[in-house]
């Protein structure tokens, strides 16, 4: 399976020391998960802080599993983070061809309530400041700033 | 090989099961998959079933345990049972307000208002 593919470095992007490449393993996922919010702390972001983002890595590293790497064995992401007093920023990229967000249908529609699935990118953009998707889709970038009101 | 231990504990009240979750944070997809069996064989096994699901110390959920709830509520249904969700904190409110399953699901603060729900 090839590696996930290389991209140029954007001003704000995490600094390589911190990009991470991880397997389909729940063990290192939530341990990377726990290393970022407990930064996020060190920082003084509130608890809200850290349920939102946790909430939104949860999502997207599944759908980078999932959706992304299709649940292969031997899948990898690529996951870079940043957290600063401003707030906490990941990038996670997976080995998949992207899609398009924007043709994502609301599971908020009555006729999609009981679909179990589909809820993920919803999540993702009500907790995140910003979510933002590098073409061709297989990278998410996940932005929480802190509130003015608690700077 | 060993069993897998329970996700769940489990109570019968006046022919109402209650199942409340073992784990604070109901975000791994095995797990996930094992609460959906479990909650699933006991509305398999009762011709009537009135489930009541308390989220009490539940601190995370993700969609997919959001899916597995979906399901259940659909099982359920479909056996003309009645499912009743309580004892959910203001954080994850949110996530079912944000989601609009909040009007899928009969919400109740308590597990004693949820249990005088049931018909």
């Amino acid at each position: 399976m090839a590696p996930p593919q290389q991209r140029r470095e954007r001003p704000g992007d995490p600094p390589r020391s911190a990009v991470r490449t991880l397997g389909h393993d729940r063990g290192q996922i939530e341990a990377l998960c726990e290393t970022i919010i407990a930064q996020m702390l060190a920082h003084g972001l509130s608890e809200t802080a850290t349920f939102a983002f946790r909430l939104a890595w949860e999502e997207a590293v599944s759908n980078a599993i999932h959706h992304g790497n299709r649940d292969r064995p031997d899948g990898v992401i690529e996951v870079a983070h940043l957290v600063n007093d401003a707030g906490a920023s990941v990038r996670i990229t997976d080995q998949g061809d992207g899609f398009d967000p924007t043709a994502v249908v609301d599971p908020t529609l009555d006729e999609n309530l009981e679909c179990p699935t589909g809820r993920g990118l919803l999540l993702m953009r009500a907790y995140m400041t910003r979510v933002e998707f590098e073409p061709p889709g297989n990278t998410v970038r996940l932005i929480y700033e802190r509130p003015p009101s608690s700077r | 090989m060993t069993a897998q231990q329970s996700r769940l504990r489990i109570r019968k009240q006046d022919q109402i099961t209650i199942v409340e979750f073992v784990d604070r944070n109901i975000l791994d997809e095995a797990n996930i998959a094992q609460i959906g069996e479990e909650i699933g064989a006991l509305v398999n096994d009762d011709p009537n079933p009135k489930l009541l699901i308390s989220f009490a110390n539940v601190d995370h959920l993700s969609s997919a345990a959001l899916g597995a709830l979906i399901t259940i509520n659909s099982r359920i249904k479909s056996k003309d049972g009645q499912l009743r969700l309580a004892d959910i904190n203001s954080q994850i409110i949110e996530v079912f307000h944000i989601t609009r399953l909040d009007r899928l699901f009969q919400i109740h603060p308590g597990t004693r208002e949820a249990l005088a729900s049931f018909a």
